[in-house]
Protein backbone atom coordinates (compact mmCIF):
# COMPACT_ATOMS: atom_id res chain seq x y z
CA UNK A 1 0.00 0.00 0.00
CA UNK A 2 1.74 2.92 -1.00
CA UNK A 3 2.42 5.91 1.53
CA UNK A 4 1.78 9.70 1.40
CA UNK A 5 3.99 12.60 2.24
CA UNK A 6 1.32 13.77 4.45
CA UNK A 7 0.47 10.25 6.00
CA UNK A 8 4.29 10.00 7.02
CA UNK A 9 4.22 13.60 8.51
CA UNK A 10 1.24 12.76 10.34
CA UNK A 11 3.33 9.61 12.12
CA UNK A 12 6.49 11.44 12.32
CA UNK A 13 3.66 14.37 14.76
CA UNK A 14 2.87 11.51 16.62
CA UNK A 15 6.37 10.55 17.40
CA UNK A 16 6.01 7.13 15.38
CA UNK A 17 7.58 7.41 12.14
CA UNK A 18 10.22 5.07 11.41
CA UNK A 19 13.16 6.74 10.06
CA UNK A 20 16.97 5.42 9.16
CA UNK A 21 19.86 6.16 7.47
CA UNK A 22 20.71 5.33 3.95
CA UNK A 23 23.10 3.12 4.73
CA UNK A 24 20.98 1.60 7.56
CA UNK A 25 18.30 0.75 4.94
CA UNK A 26 20.64 -1.53 2.73
CA UNK A 27 20.85 -3.86 5.84
CA UNK A 28 16.98 -3.66 6.99
CA UNK A 29 16.05 -4.75 3.06
CA UNK A 30 18.49 -7.06 2.84
CA UNK A 31 17.14 -8.81 6.21
CA UNK A 32 13.01 -8.63 5.77
CA UNK A 33 13.09 -7.87 1.94
CA UNK A 34 11.97 -4.98 0.05
CA UNK A 35 7.98 -5.12 0.31
CA UNK A 36 8.13 -5.43 4.44
CA UNK A 37 10.60 -2.59 4.63
CA UNK A 38 9.23 -0.44 2.48
CA UNK A 39 6.17 -0.66 4.50
CA UNK A 40 7.87 -0.44 8.01
CA UNK A 41 10.19 2.29 7.03
CA UNK A 42 8.73 5.96 6.52
CA UNK A 43 11.90 7.93 5.85
CA UNK A 44 15.31 7.39 4.72
CA UNK A 45 17.91 10.21 5.67
CA UNK A 46 20.65 10.73 2.82
CA UNK A 47 23.59 13.04 3.34
CA UNK A 48 26.97 14.47 1.82
CA UNK A 49 29.64 16.98 3.48
CA UNK A 50 31.84 17.60 0.39
CA UNK A 51 33.52 21.01 -0.94
CA UNK A 52 30.93 22.74 -3.41
CA UNK A 53 32.47 25.45 -5.37
CA UNK A 54 29.03 27.41 -6.70
CA UNK A 55 28.00 28.53 -3.41
CA UNK A 56 27.62 31.73 -1.56
CA UNK A 57 25.62 34.01 0.53
CA UNK A 58 23.29 37.75 0.17
CA UNK A 59 23.37 39.66 2.86
CA UNK A 60 21.40 42.84 3.38
CA UNK A 61 23.63 44.78 6.00
CA UNK A 62 21.28 47.59 6.41
CA UNK A 63 21.16 51.07 5.30
CA UNK A 64 24.15 53.29 6.88
CA UNK A 65 23.48 57.32 8.32
CA UNK A 66 23.99 58.79 5.68
CA UNK A 67 22.88 56.32 3.29
CA UNK A 68 25.17 54.54 0.59
CA UNK A 69 24.29 53.00 -2.66
CA UNK A 70 26.72 49.80 -2.50
CA UNK A 71 25.32 49.22 -6.14
CA UNK A 72 27.60 49.99 -8.90
CA UNK A 73 30.37 50.38 -6.51
CA UNK A 74 33.30 48.03 -5.03
CA UNK A 75 32.46 46.42 -1.74
CA UNK A 76 34.81 43.87 0.67
CA UNK A 77 34.19 41.58 3.41
CA UNK A 78 37.56 41.14 4.98
CA UNK A 79 39.27 42.13 1.97
CA UNK A 80 37.63 39.64 -0.27
CA UNK A 81 35.10 41.24 -3.04
CA UNK A 82 32.06 40.83 -2.85
CA UNK A 83 29.43 41.37 -5.66
CA UNK A 84 27.08 44.63 -5.46
CA UNK A 85 25.00 44.74 -8.64
CA UNK A 86 22.10 44.60 -6.44
CA UNK A 87 20.40 47.78 -5.37
CA UNK A 88 21.89 49.63 -2.27
CA UNK A 89 22.89 47.57 0.81
CA UNK A 90 22.51 43.77 -0.61
CA UNK A 91 25.86 41.74 -0.95
CA UNK A 92 26.82 38.67 -2.64
CA UNK A 93 29.47 37.00 -1.86
CA UNK A 94 30.57 33.86 -3.34
CA UNK A 95 32.96 30.99 -1.77
CA UNK A 96 36.13 31.38 -4.95
CA UNK A 97 36.38 35.18 -4.69
CA UNK A 98 39.93 35.95 -3.24
CA UNK A 99 41.68 39.40 -1.90
CA UNK A 100 42.42 41.49 -4.46
CA UNK A 101 46.09 41.55 -3.33
CA UNK A 102 46.07 37.52 -2.90
CA UNK A 103 49.44 36.71 -5.48
CA UNK A 104 46.51 33.59 -6.95
CA UNK A 105 49.02 31.11 -8.55
CA UNK A 106 52.06 34.01 -9.52
CA UNK A 107 53.97 31.19 -7.90
CA UNK A 108 52.79 28.47 -8.41
CA UNK A 109 51.18 26.51 -6.81
CA UNK A 110 49.54 29.73 -4.87
CA UNK A 111 48.44 28.75 -1.16
CA UNK A 112 44.93 30.71 -1.36
CA UNK A 113 44.50 30.36 2.55
CA UNK A 114 41.93 32.59 2.61
CA UNK A 115 38.62 33.61 0.41
CA UNK A 116 35.10 33.82 0.37
CA UNK A 117 34.54 30.59 1.63
CA UNK A 118 36.16 31.65 4.91
CA UNK A 119 33.98 35.18 5.17
CA UNK A 120 31.10 32.86 4.93
CA UNK A 121 32.27 30.65 7.31
CA UNK A 122 33.48 33.11 9.90
CA UNK A 123 30.47 35.13 9.37
CA UNK A 124 28.17 32.01 10.45
CA UNK A 125 30.75 31.64 13.16
CA UNK A 126 29.51 34.71 14.55
CA UNK A 127 33.09 36.79 13.93
CA UNK A 128 33.06 40.40 13.32
CA UNK A 129 34.01 40.70 9.51
CA UNK A 130 35.50 43.77 8.29
CA UNK A 131 33.46 45.46 5.58
CA UNK A 132 34.94 48.25 3.40
CA UNK A 133 32.93 49.72 0.50
CA UNK A 134 33.32 53.01 -2.15
CA UNK A 135 30.26 54.25 -4.00
CA UNK A 136 30.17 56.82 -6.43
CA UNK A 137 27.06 58.92 -4.77
CA UNK A 138 23.99 60.04 -5.53
CA UNK A 139 21.82 62.61 -4.61
CA UNK A 140 19.52 59.86 -2.92
CA UNK A 141 22.28 57.97 -1.65
CA UNK A 142 25.44 60.56 -0.87
CA UNK A 143 27.77 58.67 1.05
CA UNK A 144 31.04 57.40 -0.93
CA UNK A 145 32.79 55.41 1.50
CA UNK A 146 32.26 53.35 4.30
CA UNK A 147 34.58 51.42 6.89
CA UNK A 148 32.87 49.34 9.66
CA UNK A 149 32.69 46.18 11.29
CA UNK A 150 29.36 44.21 10.55
CA UNK A 151 28.33 40.83 12.50
CA UNK A 152 25.65 38.62 11.38
CA UNK A 153 23.37 38.86 14.57
CA UNK A 154 22.74 42.80 12.85
CA UNK A 155 22.53 41.87 9.55
CA UNK A 156 19.08 41.95 8.19
CA UNK A 157 18.84 39.29 5.64
CA UNK A 158 21.53 36.31 5.83
CA UNK A 159 20.96 33.77 3.27
CA UNK A 160 23.39 30.93 1.59
CA UNK A 161 22.19 30.39 -1.87
CA UNK A 162 23.98 27.75 -3.90
CA UNK A 163 23.89 27.80 -7.10
CA UNK A 164 24.97 24.17 -7.75
CA UNK A 165 24.86 21.78 -4.68
CA UNK A 166 25.31 18.12 -3.65
CA UNK A 167 26.61 16.41 -7.40
CA UNK A 168 24.36 13.33 -8.61
CA UNK A 169 28.13 11.19 -8.39
CA UNK A 170 31.15 12.80 -9.98
CA UNK A 171 34.37 11.91 -11.31
CA UNK A 172 37.53 10.06 -10.17
CA UNK A 173 40.48 12.01 -10.45
CA UNK A 174 44.26 11.07 -11.42
CA UNK A 175 47.40 12.26 -13.38
CA UNK A 176 49.10 10.51 -16.42
CA UNK A 177 51.25 13.26 -16.67
CA UNK A 178 54.77 13.13 -15.55
CA UNK A 179 54.61 16.32 -13.17
CA UNK A 180 52.67 17.21 -9.82
CA UNK A 181 49.37 19.04 -10.68
CA UNK A 182 47.17 21.04 -8.27
CA UNK A 183 43.41 20.81 -9.24
CA UNK A 184 40.07 21.30 -7.31
CA UNK A 185 40.04 17.67 -7.23
CA UNK A 186 43.28 17.86 -4.59
CA UNK A 187 46.70 17.38 -5.26
CA UNK A 188 47.56 14.21 -7.88
CA UNK A 189 51.03 12.71 -8.02
CA UNK A 190 52.75 12.22 -11.28
CA UNK A 191 51.94 9.17 -12.93
CA UNK A 192 49.05 7.94 -11.52
CA UNK A 193 50.30 8.51 -8.10
CA UNK A 194 46.47 8.62 -6.11
CA UNK A 195 43.41 8.81 -7.09
CA UNK A 196 40.74 11.39 -5.80
CA UNK A 197 36.80 10.71 -5.85
CA UNK A 198 34.41 13.21 -4.73
CA UNK A 199 30.76 11.31 -3.46
CA UNK A 200 29.51 9.67 -0.38
CA UNK A 201 28.28 7.15 -2.20
CA UNK A 202 25.93 5.19 -0.73
CA UNK A 203 24.80 7.83 1.46
CA UNK A 204 24.88 10.37 -1.04
CA UNK A 205 21.30 12.57 -1.64
CA UNK A 206 20.42 11.93 -5.30
CA UNK A 207 22.39 8.46 -5.60
CA UNK A 208 19.17 7.55 -3.40
CA UNK A 209 16.82 9.00 -5.32
CA UNK A 210 18.23 8.52 -8.81
CA UNK A 211 15.25 9.93 -11.25
CA UNK A 212 14.30 12.92 -8.50
CA UNK A 213 11.06 11.01 -7.54
CA UNK A 214 10.71 12.83 -4.34
CA UNK A 215 13.59 15.49 -4.36
CA UNK A 216 12.18 18.32 -6.20
CA UNK A 217 11.78 21.85 -5.72
CA UNK A 218 10.93 23.38 -2.81
CA UNK A 219 12.11 19.89 -0.62
CA UNK A 220 13.69 21.00 3.20
CA UNK A 221 17.01 19.46 3.68
CA UNK A 222 19.30 19.54 6.41
CA UNK A 223 21.36 22.88 4.83
CA UNK A 224 24.72 23.84 6.65
CA UNK A 225 23.40 22.75 10.01
CA UNK A 226 20.33 24.75 9.89
CA UNK A 227 17.24 24.19 7.48
CA UNK A 228 17.10 24.88 3.69
CA UNK A 229 15.51 24.09 0.66
CA UNK A 230 15.88 22.87 -3.05
CA UNK A 231 15.31 26.22 -4.84
CA UNK A 232 15.75 24.62 -8.41
CA UNK A 233 18.00 22.11 -10.21
CA UNK A 234 21.16 22.80 -9.76
CA UNK A 235 23.37 24.59 -12.63
CA UNK A 236 25.13 21.75 -15.12
CA UNK A 237 22.11 19.26 -14.10
CA UNK A 238 22.49 16.52 -16.52
CA UNK A 239 20.29 14.18 -16.00
CA UNK A 240 20.46 12.06 -19.38
CA UNK A 241 23.76 11.07 -18.33
CA UNK A 242 24.64 7.89 -18.91
CA UNK A 243 22.86 4.83 -16.27
CA UNK A 244 23.39 1.74 -14.99
CA UNK A 245 20.04 -0.83 -15.01
CA UNK A 246 19.43 0.32 -11.63
CA UNK A 247 18.85 3.95 -12.91
CA UNK A 248 22.52 5.06 -10.97
CA UNK A 249 24.32 7.43 -13.15
CA UNK A 250 27.95 6.29 -14.30
CA UNK A 251 29.10 9.90 -14.36
CA UNK A 252 28.21 13.68 -12.70
CA UNK A 253 24.44 13.75 -13.39
CA UNK A 254 21.84 15.95 -11.60
CA UNK A 255 22.55 19.34 -9.15
CA UNK A 256 20.41 20.65 -6.91
CA UNK A 257 20.19 24.56 -6.28
CA UNK A 258 19.40 25.21 -2.12
CA UNK A 259 19.31 28.08 0.02
CA UNK A 260 18.85 28.39 3.65
CA UNK A 261 19.22 31.18 6.44
CA UNK A 262 23.29 31.04 7.33
CA UNK A 263 21.82 32.85 10.74
CA UNK A 264 20.73 28.93 11.52
CA UNK A 265 23.38 27.20 10.15
CA UNK A 266 26.83 26.55 12.01
CA UNK A 267 30.46 26.43 10.73
CA UNK A 268 30.71 22.96 11.77
CA UNK A 269 29.12 22.36 8.42
CA UNK A 270 29.98 25.32 6.48
CA UNK A 271 33.58 25.10 6.42
CA UNK A 272 36.07 27.24 4.51
CA UNK A 273 38.04 25.28 2.35
CA UNK A 274 41.28 25.80 0.39
CA UNK A 275 42.72 24.05 -2.90
CA UNK A 276 45.95 24.77 -3.01
CA UNK A 277 47.16 26.20 -6.61
CA UNK A 278 43.33 26.20 -7.21
CA UNK A 279 41.70 28.34 -5.21
CA UNK A 280 39.37 28.49 -2.20
CA UNK A 281 35.94 27.09 -1.77
CA UNK A 282 33.30 25.82 0.45
CA UNK A 283 32.26 22.59 2.23
CA UNK A 284 28.85 22.39 2.47
CA UNK A 285 26.63 19.53 4.78
CA UNK A 286 23.35 18.56 2.86
CA UNK A 287 21.34 15.95 4.74
CA UNK A 288 17.78 14.92 2.28
CA UNK A 289 15.15 13.08 3.51
CA UNK A 290 13.70 10.42 1.32
CA UNK A 291 10.00 9.61 1.81
CA UNK A 292 9.50 5.80 1.36
CA UNK A 293 6.25 6.24 -0.70
CA UNK A 294 6.37 2.46 -2.21
CA UNK A 295 8.74 -0.13 -2.55
CA UNK A 296 10.30 1.26 -6.36
CA UNK A 297 11.44 4.43 -3.88
CA UNK A 298 12.76 2.05 -1.35
CA UNK A 299 14.59 0.49 -3.79
CA UNK A 300 16.36 3.61 -5.03
CA UNK A 301 17.49 3.80 -1.13
CA UNK A 302 18.86 0.57 -1.32
CA UNK A 303 21.77 1.50 -3.16
CA UNK A 304 25.61 0.08 -2.42
CA UNK A 305 28.94 1.89 -2.83
CA UNK A 306 29.48 -1.36 -4.78
CA UNK A 307 26.48 -0.87 -7.40
CA UNK A 308 28.23 2.79 -8.03
CA UNK A 309 30.25 3.75 -10.77
CA UNK A 310 32.66 6.41 -11.47
CA UNK A 311 34.89 7.35 -14.05
CA UNK A 312 38.46 7.68 -13.84
CA UNK A 313 39.59 10.68 -15.83
CA UNK A 314 42.83 12.59 -16.23
CA UNK A 315 43.41 15.62 -15.05
CA UNK A 316 46.61 16.32 -16.64
CA UNK A 317 45.28 16.46 -20.14
CA UNK A 318 41.38 15.03 -20.89
CA UNK A 319 39.71 17.39 -18.32
CA UNK A 320 41.84 20.50 -19.06
CA UNK A 321 41.69 20.46 -22.74
CA UNK A 322 37.74 19.45 -22.66
CA UNK A 323 38.60 16.09 -24.48
CA UNK A 324 36.00 12.94 -24.40
CA UNK A 325 36.96 9.54 -22.75
CA UNK A 326 37.19 7.85 -19.66
CA UNK A 327 40.42 5.86 -17.99
CA UNK A 328 37.98 3.13 -16.69
CA UNK A 329 34.92 3.02 -14.45
CA UNK A 330 35.41 1.91 -10.36
CA UNK A 331 32.95 1.69 -8.17
CA UNK A 332 32.66 3.44 -4.76
CA UNK A 333 33.26 -0.10 -2.88
CA UNK A 334 36.50 -0.41 -4.57
CA UNK A 335 37.04 3.34 -3.90
CA UNK A 336 36.60 2.85 -0.16
CA UNK A 337 38.76 -0.21 -0.36
CA UNK A 338 41.95 2.44 -0.74
CA UNK A 339 42.91 0.96 -4.26
CA UNK A 340 41.73 1.23 -7.48
CA UNK A 341 43.08 -0.67 -10.74
CA UNK A 342 43.91 2.15 -13.37
CA UNK A 343 45.31 1.15 -16.74
CA UNK A 344 47.18 -1.86 -15.00
CA UNK A 345 48.61 -0.04 -12.21
CA UNK A 346 47.10 -0.31 -8.37
CA UNK A 347 46.28 3.42 -7.30
CA UNK A 348 45.84 4.60 -3.68
CA UNK A 349 42.61 6.75 -3.09
CA UNK A 350 41.66 9.76 -1.26
CA UNK A 351 37.98 11.59 -1.09
CA UNK A 352 37.94 14.99 -1.04
CA UNK A 353 33.74 14.12 0.74
CA UNK A 354 33.84 13.28 4.17
CA UNK A 355 32.07 10.17 4.41
CA UNK A 356 32.45 10.18 8.47
CA UNK A 357 30.79 13.39 8.17
CA UNK A 358 28.31 13.02 5.96
CA UNK A 359 27.02 9.91 8.41
CA UNK A 360 26.83 12.16 11.02
CA UNK A 361 24.56 14.70 9.07
CA UNK A 362 22.09 11.28 7.44
CA UNK A 363 21.71 10.61 11.66
CA UNK A 364 21.03 14.48 12.86
CA UNK A 365 18.78 14.52 10.16
CA UNK A 366 17.31 11.15 11.48
CA UNK A 367 17.04 12.84 14.84
CA UNK A 368 15.31 15.67 13.75
CA UNK A 369 12.80 13.94 12.35
CA UNK A 370 12.19 11.25 14.88
CA UNK A 371 12.16 14.14 17.48
CA UNK A 372 8.90 16.05 15.66
CA UNK A 373 11.41 18.53 14.51
CA UNK A 374 11.55 18.57 11.08
CA UNK A 375 8.71 17.87 8.61
CA UNK A 376 9.29 16.41 4.72
CA UNK A 377 7.54 18.35 1.93
CA UNK A 378 5.43 17.91 -1.29
CA UNK A 379 7.77 18.90 -4.01
CA UNK A 380 6.36 22.27 -5.62
CA UNK A 381 7.57 20.89 -9.10
CA UNK A 382 9.69 17.84 -10.15
CA UNK A 383 13.23 18.54 -11.33
CA UNK A 384 13.89 17.44 -15.24
CA UNK A 385 14.96 13.53 -15.28
CA UNK A 386 15.98 11.12 -17.59
CA UNK A 387 13.08 12.00 -20.06
CA UNK A 388 13.59 15.40 -20.04
CA UNK A 389 16.21 15.14 -22.88
CA UNK A 390 18.16 18.17 -20.76
CA UNK A 391 21.63 18.27 -21.26
CA UNK A 392 24.55 19.59 -20.14
CA UNK A 393 25.54 21.77 -23.54
CA UNK A 394 29.43 23.17 -24.10
CA UNK A 395 29.89 26.65 -24.87
CA UNK A 396 29.73 27.71 -27.96
CA UNK A 397 32.48 29.84 -29.43
CA UNK A 398 31.86 32.39 -31.67
CA UNK A 399 34.34 34.93 -33.01
CA UNK A 400 33.75 38.71 -32.13
CA UNK A 401 34.43 39.63 -35.60
CA UNK B 1 68.19 -0.43 20.67
CA UNK B 2 66.62 3.05 21.37
CA UNK B 3 65.15 5.43 18.55
CA UNK B 4 63.73 8.54 18.88
CA UNK B 5 62.99 11.82 16.44
CA UNK B 6 64.03 15.14 17.46
CA UNK B 7 64.62 18.68 16.78
CA UNK B 8 67.77 20.13 17.36
CA UNK B 9 67.86 23.80 17.33
CA UNK B 10 71.47 25.47 16.78
CA UNK B 11 72.61 28.79 17.75
CA UNK B 12 74.55 30.69 15.59
CA UNK B 13 77.81 30.09 16.91
CA UNK B 14 77.35 26.03 16.41
CA UNK B 15 75.81 26.44 12.26
CA UNK B 16 79.44 25.27 11.45
CA UNK B 17 79.92 22.57 13.24
CA UNK B 18 80.28 18.98 12.05
CA UNK B 19 77.91 17.95 15.06
CA UNK B 20 76.44 15.06 13.02
CA UNK B 21 79.54 13.52 12.14
CA UNK B 22 80.34 13.49 16.05
CA UNK B 23 77.21 11.67 16.72
CA UNK B 24 78.08 8.94 14.28
CA UNK B 25 81.59 8.73 14.60
CA UNK B 26 81.98 9.33 18.62
CA UNK B 27 78.78 8.20 20.13
CA UNK B 28 78.25 5.08 17.52
CA UNK B 29 74.40 6.83 16.90
CA UNK B 30 72.27 6.38 13.55
CA UNK B 31 71.48 9.69 12.17
CA UNK B 32 68.73 10.14 9.39
CA UNK B 33 68.34 13.20 8.65
CA UNK B 34 64.81 14.43 7.77
CA UNK B 35 64.89 18.69 7.31
CA UNK B 36 67.05 20.70 7.93
CA UNK B 37 67.50 25.00 7.51
CA UNK B 38 69.14 27.82 8.99
CA UNK B 39 66.11 29.93 9.57
CA UNK B 40 66.31 34.35 9.23
CA UNK B 41 67.14 34.52 13.35
CA UNK B 42 70.45 32.34 12.02
CA UNK B 43 69.41 29.45 14.07
CA UNK B 44 70.34 25.85 12.71
CA UNK B 45 67.56 23.52 13.13
CA UNK B 46 67.77 19.97 12.15
CA UNK B 47 64.95 17.27 12.25
CA UNK B 48 66.14 13.94 12.97
CA UNK B 49 65.56 10.17 13.63
CA UNK B 50 68.64 8.95 16.03
CA UNK B 51 68.87 5.57 17.50
CA UNK B 52 71.89 3.59 19.31
CA UNK B 53 72.49 1.64 22.40
CA UNK B 54 69.92 3.23 25.13
CA UNK B 55 74.33 4.36 26.76
CA UNK B 56 75.06 5.53 23.55
CA UNK B 57 71.87 7.78 23.08
CA UNK B 58 72.12 9.44 26.49
CA UNK B 59 75.52 10.02 26.04
CA UNK B 60 75.14 11.62 22.74
CA UNK B 61 72.39 13.58 24.03
CA UNK B 62 74.68 14.72 26.88
CA UNK B 63 76.95 15.84 24.46
CA UNK B 64 74.26 17.78 22.45
CA UNK B 65 73.13 19.72 25.66
CA UNK B 66 76.64 20.44 26.70
CA UNK B 67 77.38 22.23 23.16
CA UNK B 68 74.54 24.01 23.86
CA UNK B 69 72.38 22.38 20.60
CA UNK B 70 68.44 22.77 21.88
CA UNK B 71 66.87 19.35 21.89
CA UNK B 72 62.83 18.99 21.63
CA UNK B 73 61.01 15.89 20.69
CA UNK B 74 59.37 16.07 17.23
CA UNK B 75 56.24 15.85 18.29
CA UNK B 76 56.13 19.75 19.36
CA UNK B 77 56.70 20.56 16.36
CA UNK B 78 53.88 18.87 14.46
CA UNK B 79 50.40 19.22 15.15
CA UNK B 80 47.08 17.54 14.09
CA UNK B 81 44.14 19.80 14.47
CA UNK B 82 41.59 16.98 15.46
CA UNK B 83 38.84 20.10 15.39
CA UNK B 84 39.81 21.39 12.26
CA UNK B 85 39.97 17.67 10.45
CA UNK B 86 36.56 16.31 8.47
CA UNK B 87 38.28 13.14 7.79
CA UNK B 88 37.82 13.47 3.98
CA UNK B 89 40.71 11.41 3.83
CA UNK B 90 42.48 13.19 0.83
CA UNK B 91 45.64 13.09 2.79
CA UNK B 92 45.94 9.31 2.81
CA UNK B 93 47.63 8.52 -0.44
CA UNK B 94 50.01 11.60 0.20
CA UNK B 95 51.62 10.40 3.12
CA UNK B 96 54.44 8.39 2.57
CA UNK B 97 54.59 6.60 6.13
CA UNK B 98 51.50 5.82 6.95
CA UNK B 99 51.11 8.32 9.67
CA UNK B 100 47.86 9.41 8.74
CA UNK B 101 45.85 6.13 9.22
CA UNK B 102 42.11 5.56 7.87
CA UNK B 103 39.78 3.47 9.85
CA UNK B 104 38.07 2.22 7.04
CA UNK B 105 34.69 0.74 8.74
CA UNK B 106 34.42 4.28 9.97
CA UNK B 107 36.18 6.21 7.15
CA UNK B 108 37.53 8.05 10.62
CA UNK B 109 41.04 9.70 10.17
CA UNK B 110 43.61 9.57 13.15
CA UNK B 111 47.43 10.71 13.39
CA UNK B 112 50.11 8.83 14.42
CA UNK B 113 52.92 10.91 15.56
CA UNK B 114 55.55 7.90 15.75
CA UNK B 115 55.42 7.59 12.31
CA UNK B 116 55.49 11.27 11.17
CA UNK B 117 59.10 12.11 9.49
CA UNK B 118 57.82 15.57 9.28
CA UNK B 119 58.03 15.71 5.52
CA UNK B 120 55.01 18.55 4.97
CA UNK B 121 53.41 16.74 2.01
CA UNK B 122 50.08 16.64 3.70
CA UNK B 123 50.26 20.76 4.57
CA UNK B 124 49.20 21.79 1.60
CA UNK B 125 47.23 18.79 0.92
CA UNK B 126 44.64 19.03 3.71
CA UNK B 127 41.96 21.38 2.34
CA UNK B 128 41.37 22.70 6.27
CA UNK B 129 45.00 23.19 7.39
CA UNK B 130 44.36 20.37 9.83
CA UNK B 131 48.35 19.86 9.97
CA UNK B 132 50.79 22.55 11.03
CA UNK B 133 54.37 21.78 10.83
CA UNK B 134 56.52 24.63 12.79
CA UNK B 135 59.84 23.57 11.59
Amino acid sequence: MPKTIREINEKIKRGEAVVVTAEEIIDIAEEKGVKKAAQEVDVVTTATFGPMCSSGAYLNIGHSKPRIKLGGGRAYLNDVPVYTGFAAVDILIGANALPDDDPRNKIHPGEFSYGGGHVIEELVAGKDLKLTATAYGTDCYPRKKLETWINIKDLNETVLFNPRNAYQNYNVAVNLSDRVIYTYMGILKPKLGNANYCSAGQLSPLLNDPYYKTIGIGTRIFLGGGVGYVAWQGTQHNPTAPRTPNGVPRAGAGTLAVMGDLKKMSPEWLKGTTMTGYGTTLTVGIGIPIPILDEEILTYTTVKDEDIYAQVIDYSLAYPEFEPGSLGEVSYRELKSGRILVQGKEVPTGSLSSYARAKEIADILKNWIKRDKFLLTEPVQSLPSADSGLTFKPLKERPLE
Amino acid sequence: MQKKKVVLTFPYKLINQPITYHLIKDYDLKVNILRARINPREEGRLMIEIGGEEKSLEKGMNYLKELGVEVQSLAQDIRWLDEKCTHCTVCIPICPTEAIILDRNQMIVSFDKDKCIGCGLCVPACPYKAVEILF
